[in-house]
């Protein structure tokens, strides 16, 4: 039987970036929190032992227990779906700060047009410049009306950039701390792109240039340019994470209670209410059941839209009828990309996880789409984040996969090689969706996630287009080989892509398309918050992490006005 | 490198159990391994000592694998993957067959913390991952068909080929031309070879990378605690690698 616990006003499902700043505004607000997490805690001084490339980066021992669970995968409906045994085409999250943890800190707000795709689009190419099986949406809420969530997550973090990118939204004021060092190898990019007419910015990053104190009286120490950040900690408090913001701002309150070893398998309903949790100790295996006045979903992306399918709240979206909308919109990104070899070694196995710069001239709407068969694209980035020997092993298309040639061309050229990489948009598809598998099962007995996702025809156009794009920059980088990227076919869950999983818990205007209002409150229960980039309509041609910030603050100034007022806040 | 190919010596395998026993008291395998192996200055227990023994770093033992014929012939498959040449050593020099042997006994080997619950079906390639056997009964049946087929071709066991007959065997196997149980030999040629990068370039707090030469070779430094100081440079940064075991005090 399951234990009933006190109950308190808010509780939180998991605690990374959106539990975090759910939790630190809402009990700055002196609401009663409690975060349940289903990791172990952690912090800094777990992480001063990072650089170890094979534990971290190959064995993944910051991420999930796919043991315990995982997702299963099928590229269309008349596949089998079948575990994800092993994590490869994206890495999830575990423990306090979940992916917040072993991000790089790529930092870029969405673009205004991705906000308001269908009636741009509809407004600048007609009604028909995509075929009806993608299923654009409006987000409900505009760039301007988000930009100063934006700017609190932002200052949260203590982002370090310029302002010097002509294609994204306005700036209510400038980046809290300055753009990090111009590397060489950054300014060999930028004087290609330069040359070909492009408009070159650091790239904005949560690796903190200077010494920082945000607003909540929160230090974040200056980046050293290690280059173990993407799949590390950081052992310097230098990459902004929730464990070193929100986290410490909300213990610090008295209001907050943080519970590990917490795995919420379900969402209690009576009536249009929600009433708390049922989540088990993973340790003894007990059942708890936590009674709260408010329920925020702040887990990832996949597991928000699973919590909300076995508790059977919503409509699951059915691809036959187009009815429902939990699961629809699940959204992923592209990497079209080139790599280049040179002549001369570079000091690559130095960088930040957010070291980079960027060009927008291909993102978004920032170009004329009449003469080209996809909408969007993408940002397109050479990003100096540290690489490492065990993962990067480069060698020119005609030396063989081992042996004494791989050997030698693989130790000179480690050094040797550049990539420029686009990051390019996914638009949603009729087709691509997730639901719950009726076959494999977690650990706690609850179904696994079914995820039915394959590449369209508007993302091989668009892979194609910017793969061209990054091989001429390459070129122009003066690479003597260039080789750019394969076209794609279908979508592979197996090598690493993008930690970028969107969708399936959509906002939105209204409720015949979107599971949560503009303050990620559900329609069909007022006190239910579901948080994170489950949220987007579609991916935009960024990294997802300062808009899932700037949405967490939206939805916390949601819950705390909720708690005063009661009902829908729309 | 004779020790490392002939095997254990009486004396390496009473240090194997002195392994064990630290991995017992330290709580942890690599707690243990490490706290064996490194002492407070960062260097590796042995160094020096047992140099003239032709031993590079600490004492290593299999923790997995039964017989000596098993791991000469994952010796040599590694060494075809990763060969000694004029930049420094290969495969058997770094350690990497103990280095795969040592991580079959784990985590890695029992496939600890990936989904192994069933049904099982073959699938498409692009769901990834679909066998029932863990990664230490795929290598097990794969060194042994590496035998088998050297046996069947050249009536000699792998490990006493030539270069090019094993490397031959190895293109079968890449090339999926070799039939396995429960999995495919391209899958464990796979395997077979990001297990012997990973064994040539982890820190060698794992058993491979012997005194960092592959990290030495390829330019790369290990553990550093800064580069903000040099990123600037235009110039390549030759630098002294690091193991993280130096972090330890």
């Amino acid at each position: 039987m399951a234990k009933t616990l006190d109950k308190v006003d808010v509780v939180t499902v998991g605690i990374g970036w959106t539990g975090g700043i759910v939790a630190a505004e809402c009990a700055k607000a002196g609401l009663k929190v409690r975060g349940l997490e289903r990791g172990k805690n952690r912090g800094t001084q777990d992480y001063l032992m990072i650089h170890d490339e094979y534990r971290y980066a190959i064995r993944y021992d910051l991420m999930q227990d796919l043991s315990k669970e995982t997702i299963t995968f099928r590229n269309h409906r008349k596949m089998r779906a079948l575990p994800m045994r092993q994590m490869g085409s994206f890495l999830l999250g575990e423990n306090l700060g979940g992916a917040g943890t072993h991000w790089n800190g790529m930092s870029y707000r969405f673009l205004p047009y991705d906000f308001q795709i269908k009636s741009m689009t509809e407004e600048r190419y007609g009604k028909n410049k995509l075929p009806s099986d993608y299923l654009l949406t409006d987000w409900g809420i505009t760039y301007d009306e988000l930009e100063p969530y934006f700017d609190k997550y932002e200052k949260t973090a203590g982002i370090s950039g310029e302002d010097n990118n002509p294609f994204w939204g306005k700036r209510s004021s400038d980046f809290p701390t300055p753009p990090m060092k111009k590397t060489p190898i950054l300014k060999m990019f930028e004087s290609a792109t330069k040359k070909l007419g492009y408009h070159p910015y650091m790239l904005p990053s949560a690796n903190i240039s200077e010494a920082y104190e945000n607003p909540d009286g929160q230090k974040i120490a200056p980046c050293q340019y290690c280059g173990f950040c993407e799949r590390f900690g950081c052992e310097y408090g230098a990459k902004s994470s929730p464990e070193i913001t929100v986290v410490p701002t909300a213990l610090n309150t008295g209001n907050f209670e943080p519970v590990f070893h917490a795995n919420v398998v379900e969402v209690l309903k009576s009536g249009n209410k929600v009433t708390g949790v049922r989540y088990f100790d993973t340790q003894t295996g007990e059942e708890f059941i936590q009674p709260a006045d408010v329920v925020v979903l702040t887990s990832y992306v996949l597991n928000n839209a699973k919590l909300l399918m076995v508790s059977k709240i919503g409509e699951q979206y059915d691809p036959d009828t187009g009815r429902g909308t939990l699961g629809k919109n699940y959204c992923y990104q592209l990497g079209p990309g080139t790599t280049g070899f040179f002549e001369d070694q570079m000091n690559v196995f130095m960088g930040a996880g957010a070291l980079g710069m960027s060009i927008d001239d291909f993102n978004g709407d920032s170009f004329d789409h009449s003469d080209v068969d996809f909408i969007h694209g993408a940002s397109i980035t050479l990003g100096q984040t540290g690489v490492r020997p065990i993962q990067t092993n480069p060698v020119p298309p005609d030396v063989p996969a081992w042996g004494a040639e791989f050997k030698k061309a693989s130790i000179y050229n480690y050094t040797r090689t550049l990539s420029v990489h686009g990051q390019g948009a996914t638009m949603p598809h009729k087709e691509n969706y997730m639901t719950l598998d009726p076959n494999y099962r977690d650990a706690y007995g609850v179904p696994l996630l079914q995820m039915t996702y394959n590449f369209t025809e508007q993302d091989r156009n668009l892979h194609q287009f910017i793969t061209e794009r990054t091989a001429e920059i390459m070129k122009e980088m003066g690479a003597k080989t260039v080789v750019p990227g394969s076209p794609i076919t279908d979508y592979d869950i197996v090598p690493y892509q993008s930690t970028h999983n969107t969708g399936g818990t959509t906002m939105g205007a209204s409720p015949d398309d979107s599971v949560v209002n503009n303050y990620l409150q559900h329609w069909d229960a007022d006190n239910l918050f579901v948080v994170g980039a489950g949220n987007f309509q579609h991916n935009s041609g960024y990294n997802p992490t300062a808009t899932v910030g700037a949405l967490a603050y939206r939805a916390a100034e949601g819950i705390i006005k909720y708690s005063k007022n009661g009902g829908s806040l729309v | 490198m004779a020790d490392n190919q002939q095997g254990l010596s009486r004396r390496d395998f009473l240090k194997t159990t002195g392994i064990a026993t630290g991995a017992l008291v330290g709580g942890g395998l690599i707690g243990g391994l490490v706290g064996y192996n490194v002492k407070k200055d960062g260097k590796t227990a042995n160094e020096g000592q047992l140099a003239t023994e032709g031993v590079e770093g600490a004492p290593k033992g299999l923790m997995f694998l039964t017989n000596q014929n098993e791991f000469h012939v994952l010796s040599q498959a590694t060494e075809r993957i990763f060969p000694e040449d004029d930049l420094g050593p290969g495969a058997i020099a770094l350690g990497v067959p103990y280095f795969i042997d040592n991580q079959l006994a784990g985590n890695y080997g029992s496939n600890a913390r990936e989904y192994m619950q069933g049904p099982f079906f073959a699938g498409e390639a692009t769901q990834g991952y679909q066998s029932a056997l863990t990664r230490a009964e795929i290598f097990r049946q794969g060194i042994a068909k590496l035998d088998e087929e050297a046996n069947a071709r050249y009536e000699k066991g792998f490990a006493e080929l030539d270069a090019e007959q094993m490397d031959t065997i190895l293109t079968a196997f890449q090339k999926n031309e070799v039939e396995m149980k429960g999995v495919s030999s391209e899958f464990f040629f796979r395997l077979l070879r990001q297990a012997t990068l990973e064994g040539a370039y982890a820190d060698p707090i794992y058993n491979g990378n012997a005194n960092m030469e592959g990290w030495r070779m390829k330019g790369f430094p290990g553990h550093q605690m800064a580069y903000v100081n040099v990123i600037e440079e235009e110039k390549f940064q030759v630098i002294e690698p690091k193991s993280i075991s130096s972090m330890q005090h």
